[in-house]
């Protein structure tokens, strides 16, 4: 039988609560984490000298490769064996991040190499270093292309931390199976975990609008020459590039 | 020594030249694109680069920033070296946060204009000055309004590059490379991109700017602004010059059957 009592019980529950902050917590981290190997992995790719593409490229493979699930066991329980010991949270941020690091590369990539060519060199021209160009010409123009799915990797990381239950991270879903252990309100507190993984992608939902909105301005803004129209088209190819990569 | 470093050459003293080009030799991969171009340009003057498709002339514009990294030969910029530095007696290639410094002595003008796409008019002229220059802001834009005035385009620095013609985002490219203060200005066929009755608008940019003294490297076909604007012209193909004169005797009367064969397609092609 269904219990509305237990269900709104639980649906401000602090153990509960608490387990959902550090999904979120660990989300952020993973991504925070991700962002600098993903941007280190994704320029390191795109060089020309060997010994940094091939590490790149190795470590892309490896991670996209292999179930994160499989990674953080490895991470936890495999490499003691090894005499490395990492606690839970450790383990866990290093298996996430590095996963989540690995895809954004691909993503940042992308981005990157959807910049036109002539803007790297009119940044030379100016006498820009090849790091300056990056900063402030390459990196913002690829934020545009990399927001969307930057967006969609966050989305599903949210929802991946719960594998870092199983290293027994006292997550959400982790704490959702300790407390059904002893209250046995099975299908009441999964709901409500479910909902508070919802409530979070929802709100990231928003939060990604905006940030989409705020990396097109100097496209959304309106036409005032006709001749402005011919100019759209590389950028029509550009969504194009986009979408196909979104649907990797 | 690497080869980058023989591609300096040996130091010599400076003349009274802008700019002195020495033996410039580029290649790509097997592709020889230039082989060995020698040129001299005194301040001020205008120089009117033409040549077949291929020939080697954006190439050749590219090696003088050092946008390409000449395989042999060397450029100096009133009396300046570049992409080099003379240390203990031997010629060394600079880094690249050095060669950027001396790039800007130069200003770059492009095809397909190449406005930075996420910046408003006015920030794609301030950005150099304050990030490369440190500028300080308030400076960097009333110098900013005063180049959009000079390529008549006051009224546009919130305007994207997205919003504005090919015309207009020519000439805020112009004022783009002019808030750097540049000693010699590049222009690699700034009217090709163009629908005709935008054309004279920058081309009347290009001539204000040859009469206010500065000097000027341009590739382009069009042959009027040639001969009102430029102290000589020189014809590139193969990777070489092949002729060079005045404007004037080089169009009416060229020597080399190569340039009149080109300049023939040129005119047929303009008249049609
Ligand atoms: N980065 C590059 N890598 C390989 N080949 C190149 C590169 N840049 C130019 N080339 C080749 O060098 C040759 C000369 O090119 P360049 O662009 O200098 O000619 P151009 O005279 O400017 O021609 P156009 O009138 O078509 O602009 C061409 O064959 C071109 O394909
Ligand atoms: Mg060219």
């Amino acid at each position: 039988m269904w219990d509305w009592g237990a269900f709104f019980h639980y649906l401000h529950n602090t153990y509960l609560l608490t387990g959902a902050g550090v999904t979120l917590a660990l989300s952020l981290a993973s991504l925070a984490i991700g962002l600098c190997c993903g941007t280190l992995a994704a320029l390191m790719r795109m060089s020309r000298n060997p010994l940094l593409s091939k590490p790149a490229a190795f470590y892309i493979w490896l991670m996209r490769g292999t179930p994160v699930l499989v990674q953080l066991i490895i991470i936890y329980t495999g490499l003691p064996q090894l005499g490395i010991r990492l606690n839970v949270i450790e383990s866990s941020l290093i298996g996430l991040g590095l996963n989540e690091g690995a895809y954004l590369a691909e993503i940042i990539r992308a981005g990157i190499l959807a910049v036109p060519r002539g803007q790297f060199e009119a940044a030379r021209s100016v006498g820009m270093t090849h790091a300056m160009t990056m900063r402030i010409i390459v990196l913002p123009q690829a934020m545009r292309i990399i927001i969307p799915p930057l967006g969609n990797t966050f989305n599903s990381l949210l929802k991946t931390t719960s594998l870092a239950s199983v290293i027994s991270m006292e997550e959400l879903l982790r704490r959702t199976e300790v407390l059904i252990q002893v209250q046995f309100k099975v299908l009441e507190i999964f709901i409500v975990a479910a909902l508070y993984y919802l409530v979070m992608t929802t709100i990231w939902g928003f939060i990604q609008e905006r940030l989409e909105a705020h990396f097109s301005r100097s496209h959304a803004a309106p036409k005032d020459e006709a001749g402005a129209e011919a100019a759209l088209q590389p950028n029509a190819r550009i969504e194009k590039v986009l979408l196909s990569h979104d649907a990797q | 020594m690497t080869r980058s470093d023989a591609a300096c050459g040996t130091a010599n003293g400076s003349g009274p030249w802008m700019l002195e080009i020495e033996n410039i030799h580029k290649r790509f991969g097997p592709l020889t694109v230039l082989r060995g171009i020698d040129m001299r340009v005194a301040k001020g003057e205008v120089v009117v680069i033409v040549g077949p498709s291929g020939g080697g002339k954006s190439t050749f514009l590219r090696t003088l920033n050092h946008l390409e990294k000449p395989d042999e030969g060397r450029v100096k910029v009133d009396g300046q070296l570049i992409g080099c530095e003379e240390r203990n007696g031997r010629l060394v290639a600079l880094p690249d946060s050095r060669v950027a410094v001396q790039r800007r002595q130069f200003g770059m003008v492009f095809q397909q204009f190449n406005l930075f796409a996420h910046m408003t008019a006015l920030e794609n002229i301030t950005a150099a000055p304050i990030k490369v220059l440190k500028v300080p802001r308030e400076e960097a834009v009333a110098e900013a309004r005063r180049l959009l005035a000079l390529v008549g385009l006051p009224d546009k620095e919130k305007a994207y590059p997205e919003q504005l013609s090919g015309g207009q985002q020519q000439r805020i490219a112009i004022a783009r490379a002019l808030a750097l203060k540049p000693k010699v200005m590049l222009f690699d066929e700034p009217t090709s991109a163009l629908d005709p009755e935008m054309v004279s608008d920058v081309l009347k940019v290009m001539l204000d700017l040859s009469e206010g003294g500065m000097t000027m490297v341009v590739v382009t076909h069009e042959i009027g602004f040639a001969r009102m604007a430029a102290d000589r012209a020189v014809l590139i193909d193969g990777g070489v010059i092949v002729e060079e004169g005045p404007p004037d005797a080089f169009f009416a009367n060229p020597q080399h059957e190569r340039t009149r064969k080109f300049l023939s397609k040129v005119l047929d092609h303009r008249a049609t």
